[in-house]
């Protein structure tokens, strides 16, 4: 493999890694808080399909991101409503999201556009176009480091900058502020934060909104960043992913990082080998196609060690007398 | 004992710290507090003592704003104050010790105390304060804990005095604790008093929630009884006596001690060697313990809670695996492989009323008849192949609860709605007619009213006298003391030692539950206590 072969790889790790990181922050987010969200998959799908069909209407990828994380937010309010205020089960609440996303979008998007369940094409400024970094273009004969910047680095949408970005910021919410303090503290022991006199109920809705903020984003970044429209189906598991990624990641942030850099380069591999051969027999497509979900069992069953989940996840906060 | 603090002599002609006038609460048909009228001075420690159910935690809970009263008024300082919530209770000066610790586990000390109460949206200068604080407060009340040190890294001891800090950063002047004593050793439940007694003088005033009368009888200045939600009269301290107090709680004569004969042992039973646990995080539970229980006799095992005492029964029980000896009449019997389960244990004559009675002992929305069958279904007499004979279950129900006095004595009734000592009577009815050669039994009146108590302890007798052997677990030295025919002690997974109940008292078993194994020169108990914690964490690092 020679070193433009794996910037190139390296180049669409990063890309498919976006949606991932974000999905799997904002199932952070919740967790942490200790709402299980299963429903990371459904609210990337109707954040794709808003941001898709309202950008291709509007003709602003702007608009259509707002779109996204208010349809996003939207579900997670049902969810938020559904787990706690009513204290339902977060698991039905989170299946039933997912399976009310994926039927509407095909729905909507065929009543509207006609085109069998997807949007129109999208061009021009109803896509994020790619950011080319300062310096990039004079940088880039530079041996070894100038490629890395300019082909690797650069030349990303705008959304994978803020994917990556909104690790550290995730950190320091975490673990710097009162907010995150408490965050942590009620996914633990609701009943701590409950007799500190702070509102259960108000935190867990917080989180369960920035896990919608986050995942708008992450959808946006489908239908507008890395593809040119919404297509049905088209989160195609990556909010399980993020999901495997998240327990792999133990809940913290930078390793939640290194665990969808992981499962993008899994996802990236699988693109690019789509005819391997191993020793003259060729490998069906399929099985490549099916390599990242099939390592991500692996990689849940056999290398996770034991991962320590927020304790109250999970379970409604009732006062006890 | 009972001095008047300064402070409580100043305040004197100052309005009550509390007043509470004609507080009611109902929960559906269940009246839990009835017109309830009290006054605590500024500067004194006022002991509430009643009955599990008498309406104790509920009139705290809406003091601390977890319930609202239906009717009637609270008073703080003289003036009227409204508790909708916990953060009104925190502003009007009131802290809270709960029963089960409000502490999330895996944050520090300092993180902990700091939670919903700090200064600003940054973290670093809330923590920074607070450990100054932390530094005054320890040296003012000995209240030293590490700030930096775990949750799950701390004993309950030190968990509680974290407790007790979170309620003085909010600046409480008025400290309430609930069952304080429970999970302490004598040693460290003195040295809470100690602490209390030191904040009392500093002008705080405590509320102790009990129903050990020993500990309202050392540390209170004054004290109220409830009963079936009703307040039955408030006394000074000193003008009463445990006696006077017990009969104010059950509202008859009651019997404090048990009345038993002497022991007459027979054959050894049961004999355990070397017996060594390892739990799942690694850690040896139980690190070669050997005993052994004869017919005819109760071994008591006494010990805090969390030092292996459950892990034995679980080994005998079967819910455990272990490595060692066990010898039942003299045959050996599988601790690891399969035979280890609770099915094979009851084959060999062990039967289990275990600590947990609400999630081990019972399902607690299944019907009495059914939770009588558990364990037992393939006996012949519940039905014959697949099919169970119901009938025969409800039947054999009824004279289970006949005898056993379980009340109501209704078999179609859901475990769960019947009372805490009905329900350990329901447990016992099932264990004890099996007529096992070897019955354990782990806390058998935690959470019963003073009544089921006393038949509870009678029938446990009646089982030895009929030539049982019993392996009695409990965290009440007391019933400990007053059951047994020979007292193992364990502390930190291994037996300290064996007493006679006649030949010790509850000072020397304290100390043996803190791990001292000598009697201790002139020093006070706690700091012999202390002095072997801290001798004990230097081992760790």
């Amino acid at each position: 493999m020679d070193f433009a072969t794996l910037l190139q790889i390296l180049d669409s790790t990063l890309r498919l890694s976006a949606p991932l990181i974000l999905a799997c922050l904002a199932g952070l987010f919740s967790e942490r808080a200790g709402i299980l969200d299963i429903g990371l998959e459904g609210k990337m799908l109707v954040a794709a399909f808003a941001s898709g069909a309202v950008a291709y209407t509007t003709g602003s990828v702007w608009i259509g991101l707002l779109a996204a994380i208010g349809a996003s937010m939207a579900l997670s309010a049902i969810h938020g409503v559904a787990s706690i205020t009513f204290r339902g089960n977060q698991l039905i609440s989170g299946v039933a999201l997912n399976f009310l996303a994926a039927g509407m979008t095909v729905l909507i998007a065929q009543s509207w556009f006609g085109q069998g369940g997807r949007t129109p094409s999208l061009f021009g400024g109803a896509r994020f176009e790619p950011v080319t970094l300062p310096f990039a273009e004079s940088l880039a004969d530079v041996p070894i480091l100038g490629p890395i910047y300019a082909d690797l680095l650069s030349g990303h949408s705008i959304l994978v900058y803020v994917a990556l970005l909104t690790v550290p910021l995730t950190w320091w919410v975490l673990f710097r502020t009162r907010f995150g303090l408490r965050l942590r503290a009620v996914g633990e022991n609701p009943a701590a934060v409950d007799t500190a006199g702070v509102s259960v109920v108000g935190l867990r809705y917080a989180s369960v909104a920035i896990a919608g903020l986050l995942c708008g984003i992450a959808g946006s970044y489908l239908s507008t960043g890395l593809q040119a429209g919404f297509v049905k189906d088209m989160t195609a598991g990556r909010g399980y992913i993020a999901l495997a990624a998240l327990i792999f990641a133990k809940w913290r942030p930078w390793y939640a990082l290194g665990a969808c850099l992981l499962f993008g380069l899994l996802q990236a591999l699988a693109l690019r080998y789509q005819n391997l051969d191993i020793f003259g027999i060729p490998l069906p497509t399929q099985i490549m196609d099916a390599a990242p979900y099939i390592l991500t069992v692996v990689i849940l069953a056999g290398f996770v060690g034991k991962a320590i989940p927020p304790r109250a996840g999970g379970e409604p906060y009732v006062k006890e007398r | 004992m009972t001095q008047t603090a300064p402070a409580a002599e100043a305040a004197a002609d100052a309005p009550p710290a509390i007043e509470l006038r004609g507080i009611s609460k109902s929960f559906g048909p269940v009246q839990a507090n009835k017109d309830i009228s009290l006054n605590i001075r500024r500067g004194t420690i006022h002991g509430i003592i009643g009955e599990n159910g008498a309406g104790k935690s509920t009139l705290m809970s809406i003091l601390y704003g977890f319930y609202k009263a239906d009717r009637g008024e609270i008073l703080i300082g003289g003036k009227p104050v409204d508790i909708p919530d916990s953060q009104a209770a925190i502003r009007a000066g009131i802290g809270m010790v709960f029963q089960h610790f409000k502490l999330v586990e895996n944050f520090s000390v300092l993180e902990n105390v700091v939670l919903g109460a700090e200064q600003g949206g940054l973290l670093r200068p809330s923590l920074a304060r607070a450990r100054t604080l932390l530094t005054q407060l320890a040296a003012e009340y000995e209240l030293n804990v590490d700030p930096d040190a775990k949750i799950e890294n701390l004993g309950v001891g030190m968990q509680q005095r974290v407790e007790i800090l979170k309620a003085l950063y909010r600046q409480a002047d008025i400290l309430i604790l609930d069952e304080p004593t429970g999970v302490l050793t004598p040693a460290e439940a003195d040295h809470l008093f100690r602490i209390l007694r030191g904040l009392r003088d500093e002008g705080k005033t405590i509320i102790l929630i009990t129903h050990k009368l020993r500990e309202i009888m050392e540390v209170t200045d004054t004290v109220s009884v409830m009963r079936r939600g009703e307040m039955t009269g408030t006394v000074k301290t000193s003008e009463t006596s445990p006696q006077d107090l017990a009969e104010r709680m059950v509202g008859r004569e009651v019997l404090l001690r048990v009345d038993k004969a002497p022991a007459t042992p027979g054959e050894t039973v049961l004999d355990v060697k070397n017996l060594r646990v390892v739990d799942d995080k690694g850690v040896e539970r139980l690190r070669g313990v050997s005993l052994n229980v004869r017919a005819g006799e109760i071994l008591g095992i006494a010990g805090v809670a969390g030092n292996g005492q459950s892990e034995i029964l679980d080994v005998l029980g079967g819910t455990c695996t272990a490595t060692g000896t066990v010898l039942m009449n003299g045959e050996e019997i599988d601790l690891s492989g399969k035979h280890s389960d609770g099915r094979s244990r009851r084959r060999r004559g062990i039967a289990h009323v275990p600590e947990d009675r609400q999630r081990l002992g019972l399902i607690m929305d299944f019907h009495a008849w059914e939770n009588t069958g558990f364990g037992y279904h393939d006996d012949p007499a519940y039905g014959s192949g697949i099919l169970m004979d119901n009938a025969a279950l409800r039947e054999d129900t009824a004279g289970k609860m006949e005898r056993f006095d379980v009340r109501p004595p209704n078999p179609a009734l859901a475990a769960k709605n019947f009372s805490g000592g009905n329900q350990q009577k329901i447990v016992l009815a099932r264990e004890i007619e099996r007529n096992p050669d070897l019955l354990l039994v782990g806390q058998p009146t935690r959470g019963v009213d003073i009544g089921a108590i006393e038949f509870i302890h009678q029938r446990i007798v009646e089982l030895r006298d009929a030539g049982k052997a019993i392996i009695l677990v409990s965290v009440e030295l007391e019933e400990i003391l007053a059951l047994s025919d020979r007292i193992a002690v364990i502390f930190d997974g291994r037996i300290m030692g064996e007493r006679l109940p006649e030949e010790t008292n509850e000072r020397e078993l304290g100390l043996l539950m803190a791990g001292i194994d000598h009697a201790p020169d002139d020093r006070p108990d706690w700091q012999v206590v202390e002095e072997q914690l801290k001798s004990k964490r230097g081992e760790v690092n």
